[in-house]
């Protein structure tokens, strides 16, 4: 794996995300996001939605989707927990959702009070109706994240890509 | 101020007739019901197929309308909901605040009271001013509504006014008979989309 490749998965995201034409994308400040995030505040074709919390973001997907335009979610896993009950509109309506979670607690986590929330967001996404995928390596942010955008947008799924905390790099604590 | 006018009784506006007078006329006007009373008083006022009504998902029914407005910028959409289901997505109006849809209005039906679940009081009766805070999240206009002098001009406003904006409307808590629009989400997103998507 060159550098490259370690470094621009997110312009990978990016990519697809234009080729699928996504028009929305709602989305909580993150860190493991902050590369994709800035691509897409540079893009005046998408609509970057900032949230107060996550599960503003399933209500924005909903309305993007009633008024024809498709449009993606971007959370870390604690996001996840904030949404369950929000995510019902996805299966009580059925629409396309297309979730990159950020993952934390797990590798080389810090900070312990990230781990109760992580270690059950992949089990929390599945019991509300959504297919996982998780991503390890960044030479499979590009298979993984296409597969998910075509499974979403072809298929009107409920989708979340869980991009690992191995592949988003050790947080550091000091500057 | 909420709970001076519920105890000085005066005359409130009927949740009925003022949601029937909001949607007189309402040409294209795209209609996201808050779950509850909003979506039986929208669904009395004459079943459309571009009301989406709610069934659940408490506190997401500005977001969808921001959604909505965003996807459709040359239409508009108002928002019908109750005091309890904005509370609930407060932060909605912050995040509506940073994008600033000029299409987008969101009526609250405030009648003080949680009356889903037994009539308890919500916190608009306790000093929680829905106006004074969508105008500090920069909404366009927000204003209240406590007069049938001022149905006309809201109604207006839905039509042309520059949003976002934000009307509390200040509603009886007097019990309305139940009238329950179809349950079906998938078949009221259906529908709804083939009105609000033809050519």
């Amino acid at each position: 794996m060159d550098d490259q490749t370690n470094l621009r998965w997110p312009d990978t995201i990016y990519d697809h995300f234009k080729r699928v034409g996504i028009r929305q994308v709602g989305y909580v400040p993150d860190a493991g996001h902050s590369r994709l995030i800035k691509r897409i505040c540079d893009d005046p074709e998408i609509a970057d939605v900032v949230l107060t919390t996550e599960e503003e973001g399933v209500g924005l997907v909903a309305g993007a989707h009633l008024g024809g335009q498709r449009a993606a979610l971007l959370m870390q896993s604690s996001g996840v927990g904030n949404c369950i009950n929000m995510f019902t509109l996805v299966r009580n309506m059925g629409f396309p959702c297309l979730v990159l979670v950020t993952m934390r607690g797990e590798f080389a986590e810090f900070n312990p009070w990230q781990v109760p929330m992580g270690s059950i967001t992949e089990p929390v996404l599945k019991l509300a109706g959504f297919l996982t995928y998780r991503v390890e390596e960044p030479g499979d942010v590009d298979e993984t994240v296409s597969a998910a955008c075509d499974m979403a947008f072809d298929g009107d799924l409920a989708v979340a890509v869980l991009l690992s905390q191995r592949l988003i790099g050790r947080k550091r604590w000091t500057k | 101020m909420s709970a001076e006018r519920t105890k000085a009784g005066h005359a409130m506006l009927e949740r009925r007739k003022l949601v029937k007078d909001l949607l007189v006329d309402r040409r294209d006007l795209m209609v996201v019901c808050g779950l509850g009373s909003a979506t039986y008083d929208v669904a009395a006022a004459g079943d459309h197929p571009l009301n989406l009504y709610l069934w659940g998902a408490m506190g997401g029914a500005a977001m969808i309308g921001l959604g909505l407005a965003l996807a459709k910028p040359d239409r508009r959409v108002a928002v019908l909901t109750g005091d309890g289901e904005a509370l609930m997505g407060l932060g909605a109006l912050a995040t509506i605040g940073v994008k600033r849809p000029e299409n987008l209005a969101i009526v609250v039906l405030d009648n003080a009271h949680y009356g889903e679940t037994g009539m308890q009081a919500s916190h608009t009766q306790g000093g929680a001013d829905l106006v004074a805070i969508a105008k500090g999240c920069g909404f366009a206009d927000a204003l209240t509504l406590s007069a049938q002098s001022g149905v006309a001009h809201v109604r207006e406003l839905l039509h042309t006014g520059k949003g976002p904006l934000l009307v509390n409307a200040h509603i009886s808590s007097a019990e309305t008979p139940r009238f329950l629009p179809v349950r079906d989400g998938h078949a009221i997103k259906l529908r709804f989309m083939q009105a609000a998507n033809a050519p």
